[in-house]
């Protein structure tokens, strides 16, 4: 009973391209995390800085008619909360850790205080389809049998997001911001003395992991369930932090992590006719991947200051 | 701000100084660190800051490069009052240091550390690797400092690492160049070759500012010299005119003894015996074959050699932290003269050879002596903490004996802070030292390893270290001795063994010649019998 479905499941085009839709989705805040993370601040706000950015989206879109200016609300929304997470650790160089859970549920609270207010108890119903983000169909390659749903059918925040992951691999290792991002996280001392802003450099990286974070959770509100649910990203931002660690804090190694995550997560819900439990099939992903990871990945090794704050010349 | 350029623009021409600072004022928590300093350095000298530990030269030359904020004074630049709020002021000023500890990034090539912050193109280019390499490279040849750009710091010796960092200064294209104790790890063949690159800068229209705790660097070096005592400046001296013993004594405030006095040894039982010691480096390849060691109680057995013939990891198997691959060692307690039954220590691990009763100063003392950000009191039962007094039931810390000991450690060893509950961190270079000398003796131990002991301290601290060396000898303990230091393995070693290449080539006596050991320790005679 249960190999016959699962041998289905893996050959369906349906799966796939679900795998490919929320592998997408995490590759956001784990990219945003990630030059966080790289520039030396530990950044757990993803999962509030997502929800924020599912919220503004959706309420932006509904009061302007506009999907467009719903994104952009989202990014900065995502933006401005990751300063509060700037400020507090950079400035004030309070922890870090605490600092990002605390966002995560001044995220929560904020929305399900909001949401009943601002649509006087009704929640929101679900979006028309022209304040949703549009599915591409990449012409005849999207006819392509197979490859084209999986690839050439996706949301246009997919295609979006593989350009931001192409150019932050780049960025951090073929430029010399990227250089300098590096060198603040291994070693801010030293980069200082080099003559390297240190404050500023950190500021840019966790700002961007907010805006990242924001157009993911425009993408989860606006394109993918065309609603917002109290509490909608569910955990995703921590799975996005678990891919930046898995991935060995490389780009291209945290969208493999995606990829993995993205299989298991459309996995589970496909498995239900063999009468498993879904909450136990729900986990059997992250089980395998965790053992194939610490098999196959090895030990990872975050940058060397991550999480130090930094006080530049002493007083 | 404007009209203080405006004033100082006439003097400009005229200043001969490339550096004044005046009426430095900087106090820490607890400890006046400058204390209304005057420096000042001519265009084109090397000038050696000079003092005690703790006296104040890093954190003087900190301001100066802006990474210290003082709380009053001064800084003019060839004559012209600035305002230096960070390094990037510095670097615009023409002022390139190398720190007292390196400011490199270990998992970055050269060539990215030497760029960073002034990469080729400007902040927002493609990272240019070619160009990067090429500048450096050039840099390179012109001064004489070979290097390999694309090498990861992580793989390269200290020695290696020092050249990265004064390319780093020259790459800014700093005409002022200070260096915080560049020789304090260098062995003394990478010193020479220091010492030609900077007579070149100089001829080059450089001025340097160079701390040292060597004397003889400084008169080997340098044409002016600025002593600071606690905090204070207390002389200025021209190189020329002045020796070894002037300088000491304005450093230290006494006369200081710059030779080791000591009785001829009275050796006892053999009490560590190594026999036929073999070992793998980090890279799995053999590095020691075939030691073999005995060291009486009583003695003190000085091992020579250049750095990185496998002196380092010989201690690091004998003080449990490297596993050997052969071989036995093995340590006897001595009782009355007597020597008890041997225990075999080769496979006890670092907690188990302290237990039997060794003790060990490491080299590196950041890496294996200290926790750095943790409190002197902490840092002084380190390894220790089982002890029953200093944890019952080795649980729970009993924190007055703690504080007690630490009391006493900072009282009988010198060691220079404003309390034994700051953060080992602040204290300076020298006195960590002095801290991690105090707890390994004050341990009673019956083997002592001490490795390069006086790396980086001061020349009074030097003296007091080496009679604490000789005193642990004369209590009848096995001093086992390694030090880059050619002069103070002769003067302190009852014997000395020659390491080469993973392998003692020859014991001989102290009285053998600086000659006769560089032969030995280069491989050139190598005895059969
Ligand atoms: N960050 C800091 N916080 C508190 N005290 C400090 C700090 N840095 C230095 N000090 C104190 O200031 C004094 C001067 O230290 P400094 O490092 O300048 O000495 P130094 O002359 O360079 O000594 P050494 O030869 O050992 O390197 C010392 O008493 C030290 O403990
Ligand atoms: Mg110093």
């Amino acid at each position: 009973m249960f190999f016959p479905i699962l041998g289905r499941v893996l050959i369906s085009a349906d799966f796939w391209q679900a795998s490919l839709q929320f592998a997408a989705l995490l590759l956001l805040p784990a990219l945003g995390g990630l030059l966080s993370e790289r520039s030396g601040v530990i950044n757990l706000a993803m999962e509030g800085l997502m929800l924020i950015g599912a919220y503004v989206g959706v309420m932006m879109a509904i009061a302007t008619h506009s999907v467009w200016l719903g994104v952009l609300g989202a990014v900065i929304a995502g933006g401005l909360l990751a300063l509060v997470h700037a400020i507090v650790s950079i400035n004030f160089m309070a922890n870090q850790t605490v600092s990002g859970i605390a966002i995560n549920l001044a995220a929560l609270g904020l929305t399900n205080f909001l949401l009943p207010i601002q649509t006087q108890g009704q929640g929101i119903r679900a979006l028309d389809d022209a304040l949703r983000l549009p599915q591409l169909h990449w012409g005849p390659l999207a006819n392509i049998p197979f490859i084209g749903p999986v690839l050439f059918q996706q949301n246009i925040i997919f295609y979006v997001a593989i350009i931001i992951l192409v150019g932050i691999q780049f960025l951090l290792f073929r430029t010399n911001i990227g250089l300098r991002i590096r060198a603040v996280g291994e070693h801010p001392h030293a980069a200082d003395t080099a003559g390297v802003n240190v404050r500023l450099v950190r500021y840019a990286c966790v700002v961007s992991s907010g805006l990242l974070s924001g157009l993911a959770g425009a993408f989860l509100s606006l394109g993918i369930a065309g609603i917002f649910n109290q509490n909608m990203t569910a955990g995703q931002g921590y799975i996005a932090l678990a891919a930046v660690i898995f991935g060995k804090y490389t780009p291209v190694g945290a969208a493999a992590a995606c990829l993995v995550f993205g299989l298991g997560e459309a996995l589970s819900p496909r498995l239900q006719d063999t009468g498993i439990s879904a909450n136990l099939l729900g986990t059997l992903p992250y089980l395998l991947t965790l053992v194939a990871l610490v098999g196959l990945v090895g030990r990872t090794t975050a940058p060397a200051a991550d999480g130090v704050p930094y006080e530049p010349a002493s007083e | 701000m404007q009209e203080s350029t405006v004033i100082t623009r006439s003097e400009e021409k005229s200043s001969p100084y490339a550096v004044e600072m005046r009426d430095i004022y900087k106090a820490w928590p607890g400890v006046v660190a400058s204390n209304h300093v005057n420096l000042q350095v001519k265009k084109g000298e090397i000038h050696a800051l000079v003092g005690e530990n703790g006296a104040g030269k890093s954190t003087l030359m900190n301001i100066l490069y802006g990474i210290v904020k003082p709380d009053s004074g001064e800084v003019l630049i060839n004559g012209t009052a600035v305002h230096i709020s960070g390094p990037r002021d510095a670097i615009r000023l023409g002022i390139g240091m190398v720190h007292q500890h390196f400011m490199l990034i270990p998992p970055l090539t050269v060539a990215e550390n030497i760029v960073l912050g002034s990469e080729p193109g400007g902040i927002a280019a493609p990272y240019d690797r070619k160009r990067a390499r090429a500048d450096i490279l050039a840099l390179s040849k012109r001064y004489g400092l070979p290097i390999d750009p694309d090498l990861r710091i992580e793989k390269l010796s200290v020695g290696q690492q020092q050249r990265v960092e004064i390319l780093k200064m020259l790459y800014r294209g700093a005409d002022i160049l200070v260096m915080d104790e560049p020789t304090g790890v260098l062995t003394p063949q990478e010193t020479d070759e220091l010492f030609l690159v900077l007579r070149d800068l100089v001829k080059q229209g450089k001025t340097i500012i160079f701390i040292t705790h060597k004397l003889r660097e400084v008169l080997e070096i340098t044409d002016a010299i600025t002593v600071l005592r606690r905090g204070q400046n207390v002389g200025e001296l021209v190189t020329k005119q002045t020796n070894q013993r002037e300088i000491a004594r304005a450093m230290v405030g006494r006369d200081v003894l710059l030779r080791v006095e000591k009785t001829p040894a009275n050796p006892g039982p053999v009490v560590l015996h190594v026999h036929d010691l073999e070992a793998q480096s980090d890279r799995d390849l053999a590095c020691l074959h075939k030691v073999s060691l005995d060291v009486h109680a009583g003695e003190i057995l000085g091992i020579a050699g250049v750095e990185g013939n496998g002196q380092t990891e010989l201690v690091e198997v004998l003080t449990g932290m490297r596993k050997p691959t052969g071989g036995e060692i093995t340590m006897a307690d001595v009782k009355d003269g007597q020597a008890g039954t041997p225990k075999n220590i080769t496979t006890m691990g670092a907690r188990g050879v302290r237990v039997a009763g060794m003790s060990h100063i490491p080299e590196d003392r950041r890496e294996s002596g200290l926790v750095i950000t943790e409190s002197i009191e902490d840092n002084s039962i380190l390894g220790r903490h089982r002890w029953q007094q200093f944890s019952w039931r080795g649980m729970v810390l009993q924190l007055k004996n703690i504080a007690s000991w630490a009391q006493k450690l900072i009282d009988e060893f010198d060691v220079r802070t404003p309390s034994a509950t700051a953060a080992m961190s602040t204290l300076s270079g020298g006195n960590q030292q002095k801290l991690i000398i105090a707890r390994e003796l004050e341990a009673n131990p019956i083997v002592l390893i001490a490795s390069q002991p006086t790396r980086g301290v001061d020349i009074g601290a030097i003296e007091f270290i080496h009679r604490q060396l000789i005193a642990q000898r004369d209590a009848g303990k096995a001093v086992l001795l390694i030090s880059a230091e050619l002069d103070e393995i002769r003067s302190l070693s009852d014997r000395i063994a020659v390491m080469y290449e993973g392998q003692i080539v020859d014991i001989v006596s102290p009285d053998a010649t600086e000659e006769e050991l560089g032969i030995l320790m280069t491989g050139g005679h190598q005895d059969p019998q």
